[in-house]
């Protein structure tokens, strides 16, 4: 080889290096990206079983039930609509009824609940869209709670 | 009074960034010496200030002076005294304070050092590192001055958040910015380079111990913070692919591609270009962090108030020095020569393939944690993109690059012999693949593709001492004699070896405690037992106890192997009582590099609790491995060629240089 197709032979190694990481990151994108969406955002959108997205909401009041072991279901409102969630393992410390979460999970295709893996609670408006807090504060159902004061504090539980 | 010094001495430190700025600047180009001799000074004097207003917020902390509004948001007079000390730097005003101090002190540092350096080039340095002072200096007194008062004093401070009350706090921050802002010596001195329009081979080694020393106390830091996270948190991972993490991550990649493509520049004067673009986007990537913690844009412990205003401000500092470089360099950098030629397989090539996979991979980092924020700000749409996308993403591209390593320093300069270090490598590779079945067999099973991950550890480990043992030349010599040239081996040899070899540890305690480690979710009752890691488990019940400003319930463990018990864990939730905050301390016990690891959820109404129990095997590698990389930093940073303006450019004065046209 002459020095000018060995200096091809190692701009196309780089480039194609990089032509790999491209189409990487377009792949991992379309896998594993997880959509934010509220309980009435649901009802007009179709996420199909098993497609991962995070759900955001407050936790509705009483709806908190303790099951087998470590399950714990409860239901994430928006004041339109109303999902049931499952989720096993520990909830984060700032997890409380009528207080914002965000859990991470799928609908199961039989039981049509989400099953979450991931919860995470604040007591502030952070962990959701602005427009969905000023909703929610439109609407009167968003509970600023007592615990204002523990801001910049986020607690979270992952599987 | 006195804090009002300590906001004066602030307003002093920007007029005196303001002359150094501008003033030395003018003197390079006309050669006054006098104006020239203001930037050294000027440093030092900065310096002073910002340190003795420093002083001034700690000493509020530490009386607990809770007119100043900063001190009564973030302390407790209650708070143990350690906490006082660090909780100056546990909120946005106060973190930003040390910030700027770690870089005048990095000024001054220069000012110091720098006493061999060209009059005109340190000059512009210190200028250059002045504009940065200013602007954030600026960016204190109008949107984050710490020194505001309340009128009358509150009796009470509101405590600082619990998270933050931690030796982590007193460590993490320190570190993770005498990284972060120490390459901002590598980004003056890249831009005083294009400002001159000369570059050669002394300076990638006047920039190599700056670039050096930054690398190593990121690397502390951001093992420390992981570590930190992991322990407090209480959620049993060490790394979460949080954008802030992600922060901190990307100038570490960024600055490993620069500690390695300097290297070239200074032995063989090639990659000139790229290493200042190197230098610069490193930087870059540093003041990107901040803005991305310091904004407010994402939300973590680390964000820890909203004020749009400073986004904005961070924002346009962002902006005006990314801008201003890239311009600068897009300008200048076809005036500067490029250098030397090599082959493909050499030490510059390898060190090229180090380059392209680091960037690469930095480049995916940073699409994954910017990518949410541009779409929500252009469409309104909410996504996340969680550690799957990292894993499969720089998982996968930074393969090769470990697969790499070991070949580096085994090739020569200009021109390598591949089969060569391949025949070497042989016995190498051999050795990983028996440390690794080993490994995997003592483990009882497992996951079969792990044994890879294991090779992969071993092979980094095995490799940097294989490294050390064809340099000295053992086997072939005698003992005494090899033992004679290790030992003269420059000490950068040998810091190159040490942190290659803890690359390989933490890649190692990485495989293992993912591939080994189990997960117990189980609800216990008092009596109740269970078993993990080849550990039984029993907990005795809750116990209620009362800190200096908290309260807690503590569940105690009693841990056994082979019926006999071998030790206690305590794990307990914590209720601070000023924020009327919950947390959660996980009950951690080590055994040699192995954890157990206890997270306690909520009581039951029949008595019993819900119990997290992590048994991660090796999981200290992942910590151990990277203060064994800092150790091979600080071993390289001493060696005597690399030593602060050891190098002279004198001794090149019979090369042509490249002076800029005008």
């Amino acid at each position: 080889m002459t020095r000018k197709q060995k200096r091809l032979a190692v701009i196309a190694g780089g480039m194609g290096f990089i032509f790999i990481a491209v189409l990487l990151v377009m792949f991992a994108f379309s896998q594993s990206v997880a959509y934010f969406f509220m309980p009435a955002d649901l009802a007009k959108a179709d996420v199909k079983p098993g497609t991962r997205i995070r759900l955001g909401g407050l936790v509705a009041e009483g709806s908190v039930k303790r099951g087998q072991g470590s399950t714990v279901s409860f239901t994430v409102t928006d004041g339109t609509g109303d999902v049931p969630v499952t989720y096993t393992g520990i909830l984060p410390d700032l997890f409380r009824e009528g207080q914002g979460v965000v859990t991470e999970g799928a609908f199961d295709a039989v039981s049509h609940s989400f099953v979450a893996d991931s919860v995470l609670a604040k007591h502030d408006e952070n962990y959701m869209p602005k427009e969905v807090a000023d909703r929610l504060k439109k609407d009167g159902t968003w509970n600023d709670g007592k615990s204002n004061e523990a801001k910049g504090a986020s607690t979270g539980a992952t599987k | 009074m006195i804090i009002e010094i300590g906001h004066y001495a602030l307003v002093l430190a920007l007029a005196t960034s303001l002359i150094v700025s501008i003033l030395p600047v003018i003197g390079a180009r006309r050669g006054d010496a006098s104006m020239m001799a203001l930037a050294p000074t000027g440093a030092l004097v900065m310096f002073a200030l910002v340190a003795l207003s420093f002083g001034v917020l700690t000493w509020a902390y530490v009386v607990s002076d809770f007119s100043v509004m900063n001190v009564w948001e973030n302390s407790h007079s209650l708070m143990p005294l350690i906490y006082k000390y660090s909780g100056v730097w546990g909120n946005h005003e106060g973190s930003m304070l040390l910030w700027l101090l770690i870089l005048v002190f990095f000024s001054a540092l220069v000012a110091v050092f720098g006493r061999n350096l060209p009059d005109t080039l340190r000059a512009n340095v210190l200028a250059v590192q002045s504009w940065i002072s200013a602007a954030f200096l600026l960016f204190i007194l109008l949107t984050s001055n710490p020194f505001l008062r309340l009128d009358p004093a509150p009796a009470e401070g509101q405590d600082l958040n619990p998270v933050l009350q931690d030796f982590g706090l007193a460590v993490h921050p320190p570190l993770l910015y005498l990284g972060y802002v120490g390459f901002s010596v590598c980004f003056s001195f890249a831009v005083a380079a294009l400002i001159e329009g000369r570059i050669d081979a002394a300076w990638a080694r006047w920039v190599r111990p700056w670039t050096l020393a930054a690398w190593t106390f990121l690397t502390a830091g951001i093992a420390m913070g992981s570590y930190w996270a992991y322990y407090e948190l209480g959620w049993g991972g060490w790394w979460f692919w949080d954008p802030v993490e992600n922060a901190s991550f990307m100038p570490w990649l960024a600055g490993t591609a620069l500690l390695h493509s300097a290297l070239v520049m200074e032995k063989r004067e090639a990659l000139k270009i790229w290493t200042v673009l190197l230098a610069i986007m490193t930087f870059s990537l540093s003041l990107l962090g901040t803005f991305l913690v310091r904004s407010g844009v994402l939300t973590s412990v680390h964000s820890f108030a909203t004020d749009p205003t400073r986004g904005i401000f961070i924002l346009s500092i962002l902006a005006v020095f990314i801008g201003g470089a890239f311009a600068l360099f897009a300008w200048r950098a076809p005036m500067l020569k490029a250098g030397g030629l090599f082959a493909p397989i050499s030490r510059e090539g390898s060190l090229v393939l180090n380059n392209l996979i680091l960037t690469v991979a930095t480049a995916t980092v940073l699409t994954g944690t910017l990518y949410p924020l541009i779409l929500e700000t252009l469409t309104g749409e909410k996504i996340s993109v969680g550690a799957p996308f990292f894993n499969m993403t720089f998982g996968l591209l930074m393969l090769p690059l470990l697969v790499a390593v070991p070949f580096g320093p085994m090739l020569a300069w200009k021109r390598g012999d591949l089969p060569g270090a391949l025949q070497r490598l042989y016995v190498v590779a051999g050795l990983s693949l028996f440390a690794g079945l080993a490994f995997f067999y003592v483990q009882n099973g497992g996951p079969v593709m792990a044994i890879f991950g294991l090779m992969l550890g071993f092979w980094g480990m095995i490799g940097a001492i294989a490294d050390l043992w064809y340099r000295g030349n053992f086997g072939k010599l005698k003992f005494s004699v090899a033992m004679r040239r290790l030992a003269g081996l420059p000490r950068s040899a040998f810091g190159t070896a040490i942190a290659h070899f803890g690359l390989g540890v933490t890649v190692l305690g990485i495989f293992a405690a993912t591939s080994f480690g189990t997960e117990t979710v189980v609800e216990m009752k008092p009596g109740a037992s269970v078993d993990v890691g080849g550990y039984s488990m029993t907990f005795d019940g809750m116990r209620d106890a009362v800190g200096p400003n908290y309260t807690e319930s503590r569940g105690h463990f009693a841990v056994r192997r082979g019926g006999v018990e071998v030790a206690d864990i305590w794990s307990s939730k914590r209720l601070y009582t000023a924020r009327r905050m919950p947390t959660t301390e996980a009950g951690i016990l080590t055994f040699g590099l192995s954890q157990l690891y206890v997270s306690l959820g909520d009581p039951m109404e029949d008595g019993g609790i819900v119990v997290r129990i992590w048994w991660k095997p090796f999981i200290l590698c992942i910590w151990g491995g990277c203060l064994i990389m800092m150790a091979g930093g600080f071993v390289s940073l001493s060696d005597r060629r690399l030593r602060v303006g050891a190098p002279s450019r004198r001794a090149k004065a019979a090369k042509p240089v490249l002076e800029a046209a005008e």
